[in-house]
């Protein structure tokens, strides 16, 4: 990129490029302050007083009196909406209705166990499923070897409906109980992500290996995978140096699909292997109905979500310049 | 659609699937009956005992028998995920329909929300759902169902929008159909079977989600109970009695295969409705060859072959596609030599397998293709009897090829540079920087300016003409001694096809190797070429000397006569239409007997029709393969009374 030459050619796309990422940014920021203020009303609206029903039928009136003060649910509707904002603006999630503790707090806690089992998994998920997407195509491409593609289709259809929490529990008998190979649950060291991280992303990647060999057999479909053959370079460089690459695009763009399933997987496996995550203290907020807690917990996902769909379409339009992604939207 | 059933029964997965839902369906209706009462009486003499013959599940902290649990527990498990996908296909499909009454504007708008909902993890709209309303199995349902309703939107708006737009449906308005008739009659038939399959499937994926949710504690609250409140139950006493969880996690599953093998079997069924799968290579047999015995060479030979070698030596190709009914066979019996330093046409009809059969030699077929050949030899060397990939190692870079369509032709995520200098790279045992020169000196070559810093470029930053003279260097990088140019020149416009052509014939002269040529234009083949072979519905029926062409009374075969008349040259009255061919190209997945240009042929008789003719030297020094050659008409008495050449371009 440094190079001179392309830098002047490519002074008027830089413009647009920047358009394009602001554009997207705007949409993503409005798209936040949509689901903020859904989760305001929709957890305002919940029946009954979410302080009482939090600390329980025998609290003190004064205790709940005291809470209700301290949190601002008080005040009118509006100015607890504005103050939320606000509070947002300066990184303040909202607290606990039950200890009064900072949501934010929590969440720094708790943020990064639950980024490094889901951005692992992804990563394990991407290195099995497209180079097993690749080869299951180039094995099967035009019309030979049925029973490899049955047998795929087979094989990754049942793998696909077994459950992330399920397939914990599981490997949690299989090797934890039974071989004592791998310990039961909690964050201790490498060898206790061996078994969340398979939870997690056995099922998806049986399910994008099926995608990615549909787009492999697209991309070997493609002329220019015959021109990389008519100069009758060895496979290996045909596949990885002239396909692969192509099948980049359509890779990430299942990519963010993916996240999004992997970070909603982990609030299960996190509940199966007792990981210290979100996902933990998400489910245990719902069930003890701390709302302060669910309120910011809920932001935080929306807001990972938000955040990995605009990586990824910038990512993409870095990648495929041939994009359209520039002028349409 | 009593056809349509017994396909879909015919296919294996489709019956297992069907049998599995079958016992699925009777275990909902008729388990709580039989067992209702039992699952739910607890037992304190019995807690959480492991298997055993009288409870194979073992039982739960209760005492009661979780075999029998996970049987009753179908029903709910079952109802939850048919009723949420049903709240979500309805809310969907109105949902989906809906911005078509309201305009443009509302359309975008809907389809941005749209996104953005689908976008999210069903788990994290069902924990907002179950906040709202309180656990419990009916907000469940609602929050899957409202995790559904942004899909079946989607596929609602793309699946009307389709019909809304077409064309039966324009004329059944035209014909004046009422409204609800349309509905019922266009609308409903041509959207309710993919609906149907993404039903199906989303039943299954419902069923996974739905247990997920009992599984956190969130579902279905006791003392109700599913597959995935027990789950979650089981894995409590996991270390005392593994099996309590396993029970219910098979049942889990095998729900959700059923589900979702019948959804794809569903959909394998309508893939293959329109678009017709290939049979399998059992069933298809061996690919056919050339019918034909083999020739001694001397009956096809021409004045020169007793003293040159050829270069290139093809006889009896033949070229076959598996198809839904056997094989196609867009090439059959093709054979022809091309000597060092010729260049040689190729023209036809798109479809008359022209591109196919030089990809064929070129070892460039694609995948599922058989090419069986009586001979082929390159430059001396037999390459019958080696397999594909050995012979495009015998070709290495003494074949250079030129692509149609120079866009798609260059890899897009490659500089054009790297694409060049992978040549040398591969087979010249060049170094980077070597290459890379050399990658630049080809550019030069082809007269592209600044060719230093175009290497750096990629494709698309490439005008048309100069992607393929881009092209024509990589074909030429490794000194070839044959180039294969398919349609060099059809994606460029006629000021930038001459240059090519023009580039194209410099460099053969220059480098000395022979080359051939595919194009459907015999106009810009005459230009170039020494020699044509005419190819029709998949066989050569002329080789002949491009100078023939400018006197068509000299040509034997009424194909090429029509071709050649086709050419408009200065005297051409350009008040007159130019002559064309009437009727089609055969059909190639059908048998063909006789010759296949009987049908569009005014001096066709009835052996024609029976018997295939066969490529023989012709007294114009070339070859035809016609029964009725003729150029000897005006000399020969005519066979039958021939109709005028105005005839044939009626």
């Amino acid at each position: 990129m440094t190079r001179s030459t392309s830098a002047t050619g490519r002074r008027p796309g830089g413009n647009r490029w920047l358009g394009f990422l602001l554009r997207r940014t705007g949409r993503m920021l409005v798209a936040m302050w949509v689901i903020i203020t859904v989760a305001f009303i929709v957890l305002r609206m919940a029946g009954g007083d979410p302080v009482r029903s939090a600390l329980g039928a025998t609290a003190d009136a004064s205790v709940v009196q005291a809470r209700r003060e301290q949190l601002g649910l008080n005040d009118p509707l509006i100015l607890q909406y504005f103050d939320y904002l606000v509070g947002l603006f300066r990184g303040d999630l909202g607290a606990s209705i039950i200890t009064g503790r900072s949501v934010t707090e929590l969440v720094s806690h708790r943020l990064p166990a639950t980024l490094e089992l889901a951005g692992i998994a992804f990563l394990v998920v991407l290195l099995v499923a497209v180079p097993v997407g690749l080869a299951i195509a180039i094995i099967t491409q035009g019309n030979g070897r049925r029973g490899a593609e049955t047998v795929f289709t087979g094989v990754t259809a049942f793998i696909a409906a077994i459950p992330e929490y399920l397939l914990g529990v599981v490997l949690v008998i299989a090797f934890a109980i039974t071989l004592h190979a791998f310990p039961v649950a909690g964050r201790t060291g490498p060898a206790s992500y061996v078994l969340p991280v398979i939870a997690l992303s056995v099922s998806a990647a049986a399910s994008i290996s099926r995608i990615a060999r549909i787009e492999a057999l697209n991309t070997l479909k493609d002329d220019y995978v015959r021109t990389a053959r008519s100069k009758r370079l060895p496979a290996w460089m045909v596949y990885f140096r002239h396909a692969l690459p192509n099948m980049l695009t359509a890779t990430l763009t299942i990519g963010g699909t993916l996240l999004a399933a992997m970070i909603a997987g982990s609030v299960l496996v996190e509940q199966v292997f007792n990981w210290p995550g979100l996902g933990m203290a998400f489910v245990g907020a719902i069930t003890t109905k701390d709302y302060g807690i669910v309120q910011g917990l809920a932001l935080v996902y929306a807001a990972i979500i938000l955040v990995v769909n605009l990586l990824i379409d910038v990512v993409l339009s870095l990648l495929d310049r041939r994009t359209s992604l520039l002028e349409t939207s | 659609m009593t056809t349509r059933r017994s396909g879909l029964l015919r296919q294996p997965m489709a019956i297992i699937a069907t049998c599995m839902l079958g016992v699925l369906v009777l275990l909902a209706v008729f388990a709580p009956v039989l067992w209702g009462e039992d699952a739910v009486a607890a037992h304190p003499d019995a807690i959480a005992l492991p298997s055993s013959a009288e409870h194979l599940l073992g039982t739960d902290k209760l005492g009661r028998d979780i075999l029998l649990r996970t049987l009753v527990a179908t029903r709910l498990s079952l109802v939850m995920a048919v009723a949420a996908t049903l709240m979500g296909v309805c809310a969907g499909l109105v949902l989906g329909a809906l911005p078509a009454v309201l305009g443009a504007r509302a359309q975008r708008w809907f389809a941005s929300v749209v996104s953005t909902w689908l976008a999210f993890p069903v788990l994290l709209v069902a924990m907002l759902t179950v906040i709202l309303l309180g656990p419990g199995a009916t907000t469940a349902v609602v929050a899957l169902a409202l995790t559904m309703t942004p899909s079946f939107a989607r596929l609602a708006q793309t699946l009307s929008s389709r019909v809304g737009g077409s064309e039966f449906l324009a004329a059944a308005r035209m014909l004046g159909v009422s409204r609800g008739r349309q509905f019922t009659r266009y609308v409903l038939p041509n959207i309710a079977e993919p609906v149907i399959v993404n039903v199906t499937t989303s039943i299954g994926g419902g069923l996974l989600a739905l247990s997920s949710l009992s599984f956190l504690g969130v579902g279905v609250q006791p003392p109700d109970f599913d597959w995935g409140r027990q789950l979650s139950e089981g894995f409590g006493q996991v270390y005392s009695s593994p099996v309590a969880a396993i029970g219910p996690g098979v049942a889990v599953v095998f729900a959700g295969l059923a589900f979702s093998m019948l959804g794809e079997s569903l959909a394998a069924q309508l893939r293959d409705r329109e678009h017709r799968k290939a049979l399998s290579p059992r069933r298809l047999g061996p690919a056919p060859v050339a019918e034909r015995p083999a020739q001694t060479p001397s009956t096809t030979a021409t004045e020169r072959a007793e003293t040159t070698v050829p270069l290139l030596e093809v006889d009896g190709l033949s070229v076959s596609f598996p198809g839904p009914d056997g094989w196609i066979r867009p090439v059959q019996d093709v054979s022809f030599r091309v000597f060092p330093g010729e260049i040689v046409g190729v023209v036809g009809e798109s479809g008359s397998g022209k591109s196919v059969t030089m990809m064929s030699v070129a070892q460039l077929a694609p995948a599922g293709a058989a090419v069986t050949a009586r001979r082929l030899r390159f430059d001396g060397e037999d390459l019958t009897g080696l397999t594909p990939a050995e012979r495009g190692k015998v070709l290495g870079t003494r074949v250079g090829v030129v692509f149609q369509d120079s866009l798609t032709a260059l890899n897009p995520a490659l500089r054009v540079g790297t694409q060049l200098a992978e040549i040398p790279r591969v087979h010249g045992g060049a170094g980077r920087k070597k290459a890379h020169e050399m990658a630049v000196r080809a550019l030069d070559d082809v007269q592209i300016p600044d060719a230093a810093r175009r290497a750096q470029q990629f494709p698309h930053e490439f005008s048309g003409g100069m992607r393929q003279r881009a092209l024509i260097a990589m074909s030429q990088i490794g000194s070839p001694s044959l180039i294969i140019a398919d349609e060099p020149t059809t994606a460029l416009d006629v000021t930038v096809q001459r240059r090519v052509l023009a580039l194209l014939r410099r460099e053969c002269a220059e480098s000395g190797a022979a080359a051939i040529v595919v194009s459907h234009d015999v106009a810009v083949l005459a230009e170039l070429c020494r020699r044509i072979l005419v190819m029709y519905a998949g066989r050569i029926v002329e080789d002949v000397d491009v100078a023939l062409l400018a006197t068509p009374e000299r040509l034997a075969h009424p194909y090429t006569r029509a071709l050649a008349a086709s050419l408009p040259d200065l005297d051409t009255d350009r008040t007159k239409s130019l002559v064309t061919i009437p009727g089609e190209p055969p059909d190639l997945s059908r048998p063909m007997t006789g010759c296949a240009f009987a049908a569009r042929c005014a001096f066709a008789t009835d052996l024609c029709r029976t018997e295939t003719p066969v490529l023989a030297s012709h007294r114009h020094g070339g070859r035809v393969a016609c029964r009725h050659p003729q150029d000897a008409v005006e000399a020969d008495t005519a066979p039958v009374t021939a109709p005028g050449r105005e005839e044939v371009g009626a």
